[in-house]
């Protein structure tokens, strides 16, 4: 697996791993309990992490052009 | 009939009506009726995938669960935005193995990367046992928004004969293309009717989003966090694992893949795909906003505490055009379960017993079984009394079994042989069913373990069993076949060494 592959893993370390850190109420960010924030912040870094991941992957070059 | 009812019928007309138009001018063999010809681009894989996950399940079932559970309600945000995740790796060799051999169904799949036909019927009756739960799901749905709309008139039971009617036509007259195409209109009224509700209801009972939560904090402590035992941040982290393992092994997932034009669609999705999960945010805010507005609702009555606090807050033709969005996300999934379970049963299960079919008379056979699904979901739905999410559980902790077995094969030998393939997903399904019918859970099982153990989903045991079960017997078949080859040669006339 390349770096780039391991960014992969990064979302699941944040959403599922860090839960049980942040499992509380106070402080509300932007209405929200939480740790609904949390997860809700790292559904956007997912989005994000996945941008980058396309962008450093040869293999969605390729194929633009070919097809 | 009131205004409410007849929006929503307008729409069941207008649905059928664009899937008879999606079909005319395309001959429909069983490549076009069920892949669409392979020709997709990023849009409709996007809406196909999108439709597909936004179900009644994401509209009652996510508010209902909200309303009844609060903060566990969160997994699902979780599960749907990693599962994107894992396409990104996933769904490409998969893609590219359907093309190449022509696959439509993903019994298919697993027959022609293991060469054994008989696995490709386990696979396929895993997929239908499992798609019936989730049939079943849509069909409750239709029947709490068709009843809750004629404010009482219509009768729940009639209401899900007349959801089940209509499923079964629109998907007899369309086939994929007509699911797209809805699926276009769904999505665009979901969205605006569910940022709409979680939006307007918050600030129109509590001023906002905050005081909202604030209140439902006051009246229950600890419903907005996930609780120390049961429901746990344990169960959290692997309920969550388990249904992304299980997502893209749900037939009809599996298959809308085969319909993409190439496999960077895939991979250009997942970057808009989880944003998309947000939202679910605002269904969850109904759900919130309904505790102190609509209480009481006990059991599986709180997935109908969208609904009830739609009546209550609004005129019959807004509710008129939540209950038409909320027929949309069951029609487009609902057509989509039943087309797949039926090609299955017929492609998979039918042909493998009477070879001698042509692929005309398969597509009959199709047709002819879609109204049996359908008749066969319309009992357990008027039978039982789950919500909607523990359907939707049982069916995830199925299909959840196929993705060893898949895992393992995408290299170019699999890891594992055939009987080994067959027996752990044989192995994982009993045990999901054994754990399903006795009701047992690692707390039953193992009274005496710390909560974080006993709260893990049970689907963990079975995947477990399940591949152990696949490379043990891998292992004691191996000496059947030394080197491959020459197993065939030899296979009959045993050789001691």
């Amino acid at each position: 697996m390349k770096a780039r592959d391991w960014l992969g893993v990064v979302p699941f370390i944040g959403m599922l791993g860090g839960v049980p850190f942040v499992n509380r109420v106070e402080p509300y960010v932007l209405g929200m309990p939480f740790v609904l924030f949390w997860i809700v912040l790292w559904v956007v870094l997912t989005s994000v992490i996945m941008a980058v991941i396309h962008q450093l992957d040869p293999a969605t070059k390729e194929e633009e052009s070919s097809s | 009939m009131n205004i409410a009812l007849l929006i929503i019928f307008a729409f069941l007309l207008l649905s059928f009506y664009s899937g008879i138009r999606a079909r005319q001018g395309k001959d429909m063999n069983m490549e076009q009726w069920t892949v669409g010809g392979r020709g997709f681009g990023s849009i409709f894989i996007f809406l196909l995938v999108a439709g597909e996950i936004y179900t009644t399940f994401t509209f009652l079932g996510g508010s209902g669960w909200a309303y009844s559970k609060g903060a566990p309600s969160y997994y699902v945000l979780s599960y749907i935005s990693l599962a994107y995740v894992i396409s990104y790796w996933l769904l490409p060799p998969i893609w590219r193995y359907a093309k190449e051999h022509k696959l439509v169904s993903q019994s298919d799949f697993f027959v022609s990367k293991y060469n054994s036909p008989m696995l490709g019927i386990l696979v396929a009756a895993v997929g239908v046992i499992a798609i019936i739960p989730y049939l079943v799901l849509q069909f409750k749905g239709l029947g709490i928004i068709v009843s809750e709309a004629s404010y009482g008139t219509i009768s729940p039971a009639a209401a899900v004969w007349l959801g089940v009617i209509a499923v079964t036509i629109y998907v007899m007259l369309s086939g994929i293309h007509g699911s797209a195409w809805t699926a276009a209109i769904k999505d665009i009224m979901i969205f605006f009717v569910v940022v709409f509700l979680g939006i307007y209801l918050p600030y129109h009972y509590y001023g906002g989003i905050q005081p909202m939560f604030a209140a439902v904090h006051a009246a229950n402590p600890g419903f907005l966090t996930f609780p120390t035992e049961g429901l746990s941040t344990s169960w959290y982290i692997s309920t969550v694992l388990i249904t992304v393992f299980g997502f893209y092994m749900w037939p009809h997932t599996f298959g809308s893949v085969f319909s993409a034009k190439n496999e960077n669609v895939f991979r250009k999705n997942t970057i808009m795909l989880p944003l998309y999960t947000l939202m679910l945010l605002f269904v969850f805010f109904v759900g919130f906003t309904a505790i102190l507005q609509v209480p009481g609702l006990k059991g599986a009555d709180g997935d109908l505490s969208l609904l009830r606090l739609s009546l209550k807050t609004f005129d019959p033709w807004i509710v008129g055009i939540i209950g038409a969005a909320g027929l949309l996300t069951a029609l487009v999934p609902g057509s989509m379960l039943l087309m797949t379970g039926a090609t299955l049963l017929a492609k998979n299960v039918y042909k493998v017993m009477a070879p001698a079919t042509s692929d005309v008379q398969i597509a009959k056979v199709a047709k002819l079984l879609v109204p049996v699904l359908s008749l066969i979901s319309l009992y357990f739905t008027l039978s039982g009394g789950d919500t909607l999410v523990t359907l939707l559980l049982m069916g995830y902790s199925l299909v959840t079994q196929l993705f060893p077995a898949l895992l393992f094969s995408l290299g170019k030998q699999p890891l594992v042989n055939k009987y080994g393939a067959f027996a752990g997903i044989a192995a994982g399904v009993l045990t999901v069913a054994y754990t399903t019918v006795s009701q047992a859970t690692l707390a039953t099982l193992f009274p005496h373990w710390p909560s974080v153990i006993q709260d893990l989903n049970i689907g963990v045991v079975a995947l477990l069993v399940n591949i152990v079960v696949m490379f043990g017997v891998t292992i004691t078949t191996k000496p059947l076949f030394v080197n491959g080859q020459q197993a065939a040669n030899t296979e009959g006339t045993p050789t001691f060494k």
